[in-house]
């Protein structure tokens, strides 16, 4: 496969075609941040805190790091006044919903997002969707889902097969950065207790 | 009917076609769009049927519902040929006298003529009428010439000499270049030259390649795109077919949402109809070419307009947007490579072929070239759909053809480019048309909606209505969209509600700006459209919200107050006896005063008091007068007592 020479943050890399920018700086040992990235599963490109600069034919364009794919002579920066701030922004939005998350806190210190800079919603989930592509891409289950779309979007266990796939699963229940997901399996266990005993006849 | 299977053919058969109907044979098209439907149409053409039955002139006069002509406002939408004396807003009572007057006698029935409002004049034919005759109806002008039912009509009017014109004597690359020397441009939004776009197709390795129509239409207020589907589905078929040859495609698909039945209907008997005659299939008019088309019904999502989510919803997932870093003609359904336009792009290619490139950019501004159809709807005269060349002005659709503003109301903007598009205030009313001039304003072509608004219009409410409807159609992937998105209707929603505060545009600035710069698909990346193009021309709007709890529009509901002028008032009840929550005493000869504390601000007084006393006011920003004391609320009867 053809070696792609790239640039990131000043740093020479090689990288062969069909990689993610992620993917790249991580091989330089360069740290993208991301939420909705993870190795086994397909690029997502929902959160949009691995947003990177990048150069192309003189125009200098915001991009999803983590779906990116390299190109030859490629110039891309990792930090800038304005990544910082659109992460600062990303950040302050799901602290919103998840403001006790380590993973958000500790990017907050980092990029100095105010955890209540917006008023608390209800919901903890912050839709990195983790839970329902690993159950999709890696358990090939389809035992947590997507419902509704968007402000009202939710993940929700399917209970007839949460049922029969979940109880010595739980795969996906390490990989939720928020307790959104468990609450959610309790939810969707309390569906399926089983039905009360018939009362004997009087 | 036997498959055609040459060009030779073709014009053997449209010639049969053309001698069997005599041009002079009166014929009746009425519109059976879906403006119409609603407005009766359907009782119309039945009417029209029986009368001429009982006449016993079945025979001798051809009856047809047609395509839509674009004139909603004043339909049904009679037009008899071959004069082309046009009706307005037919009724099946009228029916026995469009018979015994214009097919017997050839007479014109004067009140069903248009009447210009300004003068009172009146215009016989179609085409003098001043709403349609400022306008180039190059793609929308067939519709009222053909039954969407049949594929004769359109046959008849030429149809299919593009696609036999390209099969048998041009190369895909030439067809390729006279798309691209004529810069057509997208119509569905983004404005891509459709050229380029099916290069990059046609250059792209895979073998399997697709072509789409993106009949998703899912903008408020705007329905182009579902009165081609409805009205003249073969053309769509044929600049389809024409676009799969040129790119080497043998498999299309046409997406149409299920809340346009008729649009689906009719497309779905027109690819039958098109597989019957040879246009559609294996070995198209004896070619060798191959070609299929499916019809695929979206389930109602505004994001699925949206290119890649319309292929992962075609893919039969849900339909949410993936990253476009490869555009989706070199990896788009199934990872192939796949050209997707508009249902209006398709529809300009047959012209293209058929007339040649340097035709079509006669018409145009420099980097816009062709027509448009834009629908004009909101505070206007004549709403319906228009088709202009690119450069005509704002201020020529909108007085011109639109017919002004009606109430003798004030112009106060007008909203293009559907809900991610932007206010264009009165300023600049003389911009061309076009999609980079649009662009320049802060708002934009988009498909083609034009939402005109009036004085009465608040622009801080209009920015919440569109944020709220495009919330509500985020697919809800991305935060920037959806989170933003959530925090900006909030603000928005507080600031209509007299809860605005200091810092409340520049937090709005803030999330606009990061839905710009990193939001996954257009949608998130436009959503912020609304709120900047009215902060840009509006602010003080804005401003008066926030600083002084005044709406100017006098139209946010928390934010007015409904008065009756003491002075004004002459207790006529008729106010008070229409308030449904109670709130107007008074009685006769005893001044009504609404009382605050039970007012739910619907204005069913403002509305119903009569024009010439005028006593109900809307307040804004300033407190109510205390209520005059009761004993002078007695109104002294002078003339009645006499």
């Amino acid at each position: 496969m053809n070696q792609i020479r790239l640039q990131i943050d000043g740093k020479t890399v090689y990288a062969t075609e069909g990689m993610t920018l992620v993917a790249a700086a991580q091989t330089a040992g360069i740290d993208i941040p991301t939420l909705c990235h993870h190795e086994q599963l397909e690029p997502y490109g929902g959160c949009r805190i691995c947003t990177v600069e990048v150069d192309l034919r003189g125009w200098t364009r915001l991009v999803a790091a983590c779906v990116y794919p390299v190109a030859p002579d490629l110039v891309v920066r990792t930090r800038s006044a304005k990544i910082d701030k659109t992460r600062k922004m990303i950040l302050e939005l799901l602290l919103a919903h998840a403001p006790d998350a380590w993973e958000l806190q500790a990017l907050a210190k980092e990029y100095g997002a105010d955890r209540d800079r917006f008023e608390q919603e209800a919901s903890f989930c912050i839709h990195c969707g983790l839970c329902v592509r690993y159950c999709d891409e890696v358990i090939k289950k389809n035992a947590v889902g997507f419902v509704d779309r968007g402000t009202r979007r939710e993940i929700s266990f399917i209970p007839e097969i949460a049922a029969k796939e979940c109880w010595n699963c739980k795969a996906c229940f390490p990989l939720c950065p928020t307790s959104a997901l468990q609450a959610a399996y309790v939810l969707c266990q309390a569906l399926n207790a089983p039905p009360p005993p018939s009362l004997p006849p009087e | 009917m036997a498959r055609i299977n040459s060009p030779e053919e073709l014009e053997q058969f449209r010639k049969e076609l053309l001698s069997t109907r005599d041009p002079s044979t009166p014929c009746i098209s009425v519109c059976a769009g879906a403006g119409c439907l609603a407005s009766g149409a359907a009782e119309v053409i039945a009417a029209f049927r029986t009368e001429l039955e009982t006449q016993g002139l079945t025979a001798r006069v051809q009856i047809k519902g047609t395509g839509c002509p674009g004139f909603c406002e004043r339909g049904p939408v009679v037009v008899i040929y071959p004069e082309e004396i046009c009706y307005l807003q037919v009724k099946p009572e009228d029916v026995p006298e469009i018979i015994s007057q214009t097919i017997k006698e050839k007479k014109v029935v004067e009140r069903l003529l248009y009447v210009e409002p300004s003068t009172g004049e009146k215009t016989t034919y179609e085409s003098d009428i001043p709403f349609y005759k400022h306008q180039k109806r190059h793609i929308i002008g067939s519709n009222i010439k053909i039954d969407p039912k049949t594929i004769d009509d359109y046959l008849f009017i030429g149809g299919y000499s593009a696609l036999a014109k390209v099969l048998f004597g041009m190369t895909p690359e030439a067809v390729l270049e006279e798309v691209k020397k004529s810069n057509l441009r997208g119509r569905g939004g983004g404005g891509f030259p459709a050229g380029r776009k099916w290069e990059g197709s046609r250059d792209a390795p895979e073998e399997i390649k697709y072509v789409i129509v993106n009949a998703d239409e899912g903008d408020p207020g705007a329905f182009m795109d579902r009165a081609l589907l409805e009205g003249n589905p073969h053309s769509i078929l044929e600049g389809l077919i024409i676009g799969a040859y040129a790119i080497g495609s043998h498999e299309g698909y046409v997406y149409v949402r299920q809340e346009y039945p008729l649009a689906v209907e009719n497309i779905t008997l027109a690819i039958e109809r098109a597989e019957a005659y040879g246009f559609l299939g294996k070995d198209i008019l004896g070619s060798g070419f191959d070609f299929t088309v499916m019809v695929h019904q979206g389930a109602g999502a505004f994001v699925c307009g949206e290119s890649t989510a319309l292929m992962t919803a075609l893919e039969g997932r849900p339909g949410e947007p993936r990253p476009k870093y490869i555009r989706s003609n070199v990896k788009g359904l199934w990872d192939r490579p796949s050209v997707l336009n508009n249902v209006e792009t398709w529809a300009n290619v047959p012209l293209i072929i058929n007339r040649g490139a340097d035709w079509f950019t006669q018409f145009g501004t420099e980097g816009s070239k062709g027509t448009k159809i834009f629908s004009l709807v909101g505070k206007i005269a004549n709403t319906g759909l228009v088709e202009v060349p690119m450069g005509i002005t704002l201020r020529d659709i909108i007085h011109k053809i639109g017919g002004g503003i009606p109430g003798g109301k004030k112009f106060k903007a007008v909203q293009t480019g559907g809900p991610s598009g932007g206010c264009i205030p009165e300023s600049l009313l003389d911009l061309e048309v076009g999609f980079d001039e649009l662009s320049k304003v802060g708002s934009m072509m988009g498909s083609g909606g034009m939402i005109v608004m009036d004085e009465d219009t608040c622009m801080v409410d209009v920015a919440r209505y569109f944020l709220n409807f495009l919330t509500d159609e985020s697919c809800g992937k991305c935060v920037p969209c959806r989170e933003g998105m959530r925090q900006m209707l909030k603000v928005l929603t507080n600031i209509t509600q007299g809860k605005g505060k200091a810092g409340d545009i520049e937090l709005l600035q803030e999330l606009s700006e990061v839905a710009k710069d990193a939001s996954l698909c257009a949608l998130g990346q436009s959503a912020p459209n609304p709120f900047l193009s009215t902060l840009q021309y509006f602010r003080d709007e804005y401003e008066a919200h926030i600083q002084e709890r005044r709406c100017p529009a006098l139209s946010c509901k928390e934010l007015i107050s409904f008065y009756i002028d003491p002075l004004k008032c002459t207790a006529c009840m008729i106010c008070l006896r229409q308030c449904p929550s109670d709130a107007i005493i008074g009685g006769k000869r005893q001044v009504h005063v609404v009382v605050q504390e039970k007012c739910t601000k619907c204005g069913t007084c403002f509305d119903a008091c009569p024009s010439r006393f005028g006593a109900v006011m809307k307040l804004s920003g300033e407190p109510v007068p205390p209520p005059i004391p009761e004993e002078d609320r007695m109104i002294a009867r002078e003339s009645k007592q006499k």
